[in-house]
């Protein structure tokens, strides 16, 4: 059992650097951060700051160099079902129906602890949270973008995941469909207040979405640069927040670190 | 103007746009269920038309052309009219049996095809299982790769002496060529569909935390199955093509040594009938294979 003063999860000053032959690389140095759980957190940043590295660390599917990733005192050095990730294009098995593509996380996961009938009622819940119950026996190719990353979305979270990481999840959508699916993560986030940390390089989005925003600088040998909190209590209805002048100061925040003090690396030269 | 009127609801069905299109609309409706049905039965006959008609012409042509080029007094080649005069019992009854080398073709066919079923479903099996293996260890891979690369230019029938003299039989070596002929390409693709598995899908199998052979059997093997497929479809028109060369030198029973035998007693009509036969028989095996794979692979299309 953690102390309450103990962060649910724990970034200790993680470090990753890549070697190539006889070059190495410091892709992410000292980063440090305590997430509480129940927080909604985005990362954000120019394109190759390692953002995505520093996701697949927490996930595991990365090794650390240097420091750890402790979720509840624990250090995780592996993937598990418990940090599960909404990959950027969704990673939806093809062969298998919208139904099987969950039912494969929750068959591996919950197979010892829940009857057959349980799986069954838990795999059409978990697609009925993210509306996706009118299309169970339909094909991931049979289906549109948004859908996808619904179902994506679906399998992570049939999964009972302590963290839910997001690597971009929304970036390969539409605008429209974007905004109706970050309203969909908005509303179950509110519903199962688990923890959530999401890649993205969409400054309405971040600030729309976030309890608090990482801004990274730029790499190589990136770190965290700034922590914004955004103070917007919830719900939060993106039509009100448009002339909401708290919203707008966040947004003005993100975007001042962003586009003035840590300009994309292209453009500074 | 009515569609009643002319009895024909074709050309006014597809006519373009008229002064009145709701009336039109209107009598088309009204006049569909009786033309529904001739309406399907054109449309079987069309499909028919435009796609049995075209081969069916070349074949008649190229046969007349293979008339007239033999049909001078002492040519080389039977002409179709002499193969179907003396042959035609092999044509229309492919599976008399009057003693033990008098059988139809039919027959020969079968022993031919038993052959293929197991030489070539060992190499399916050994195949894939191999092409996993190189596909997902790097080690296994330069190990045995170069091996393979060299051993998959023997031409088949060069392996048949040595296989003659490790078996002592002709049936288990025609089986052996067939084996070590098909499971090249088998072998080959199903590597590269591992090697090709997107990192996404094991990424989503590190998540679960699938054991290794949960990953092979529902992520490796499904995403690699078109890739399996094609090799599968290369290797069965490898064996087939083979298993005739192989019968040839073997003998007994089988198209192979068919053709070989009336090379020897001269009956060229018989040879042109076992062309057609071993080619038919290749293309459905080849459609078999190929149907079979969009069978499997139906949903898998990205």
């Amino acid at each position: 059992m953690s102390k309450d003063s103990d962060p649910y999860l724990k970034l200790d000053h993680i470090a990753k650097s890549f070697q190539r032959g006889s070059t190495t690389t410091e892709v992410l140095r000292d980063i440090h951060l305590s997430i509480a759980n129940g927080e909604y957190i985005s990362i954000i940043g120019h394109s190759g700051c390692g953002k995505s590295t520093l996701l697949n660390i927490i996930g595991g599917l990365t090794p650390v160099t240097k420091g750890a990733v402790l979720l509840q005192n624990r250090e995780v050095n592996s993937p598990g079902p418990e940090r599960a990730i909404v990959f950027q294009n969704h990673s939806l098995l093809p062969w298998l129906s919208v139904y099987d593509n969950v039912a494969i996380a929750v068959n591996k996961v919950f197979s010892g602890r829940k009857s057959r009938a349980e799986r069954d009622e838990w795999i059409k819940h978990n697609l009925a949270l993210v509306h996706m119950s009118h299309a169970l026996e339909k094909f991931p190719s049979e289906l549109s973008g948004g859908m996808k990353q619904r179902v994506g979305i679906a399998r992570a979270l049939s999964l009972e995941p302590k963290i839910l990481l997001l690597d971009e999840p929304f970036g390969a959508l539409d605008a429209l469909t974007r905004a109706h699916l970050q309203d969909s993560v908005m509303e179950i986030h509110s519903r199962l207040k688990n923890t959530m940390i999401m890649i993205t390089h969409d400054v309405d989005e971040a600030v729309l979405l976030s309890n608090r925003i990482v801004m990274m600088t730029n790499g190589p040998a990136a770190t965290i640069g700034e922590v914004l909190t955004v103070p917007l209590a919830r719900p939060r209805d993106r039509l009100a927040l448009v002339s909401d002048a708290t919203y707008t100061q966040c947004r003005a925040a993100v975007i001042e670190f962003l586009y003035a003090r840590h300009k994309a690396p292209s453009l500074v030269a | 103007m009515t569609l009643a009127s002319t009895g024909d609801g074709y050309a006014h069905t597809s006519a373009p746009a008229t002064a009145n299109p709701r009336k039109v609309l209107n009598n088309a409706v009204a006049v569909s269920p009786a033309f529904s049905l001739g309406r399907r039965a054109m449309r079987a006959w069309i499909w028919t038309l435009q796609n049995a008609l075209p081969p069916a012409l070349t074949t008649a042509l190229l046969l007349l052309i293979w008339q007239i080029a033999f049909s001078q007094p002492g040519a080389s080649l039977p002409t179709p009219s002499i193969v179907w005069s003396e042959s035609k019992d092999l044509i229309l009854q492919p599976f008399y049996w009057a003693g033990s080398q008098d059988i139809g073709l039919g027959w020969r066919i079968l022993t031919s095809l038993q052959r293929v079923a197991v030489g070539f479903g060992l190499a399916a099996i050994a195949g894939i299982a191999i092409g996993a293996l190189i596909g997902q260890s790097i080690w296994a891979m330069r190990g045995l790769d170069p091996i393979f690369q060299v051993l998959r230019t023997v031409p088949p029938l060069a392996w048949l002496p040595i296989s003659l003299a490790a078996f002592r039989d002709a049936n288990p070596s025609a089986i052996f060529v067939i084996f070590i002929t098909s499971i090249w390409p088998i072998l080959i693709n199903t590597a590269v569909g591992i090697r090709n598995v997107p990192q996404d899908y094991r990424n989503v199998a590190a998540v679960l935390r699938l054991n290794t052979l949960e990953l092979f059997f529902k992520v490796m093997l499904p995403s690699a199955a078109p890739y399996i497929f094609t090799g599968l479809r290369i290797g069965i028109g490898l064996s087939w093509l083979a298993i005739v060369a192989a019968e040839m030198l073997t003998g007994g029973v089988g198209i192979g040594f068919f053709i070989w035998d009336a090379w020897n007693s001269s009956k060229l009509p018989d040879i042109v009938v076992a062309l057609v036969y071993i080619g038919v028989v290749g293309f459905v095996l080849d459609r078999l294979v190929s149907a079979a794979g969009r069978f499997v692979t139906r949903s898998a299309t990205p």
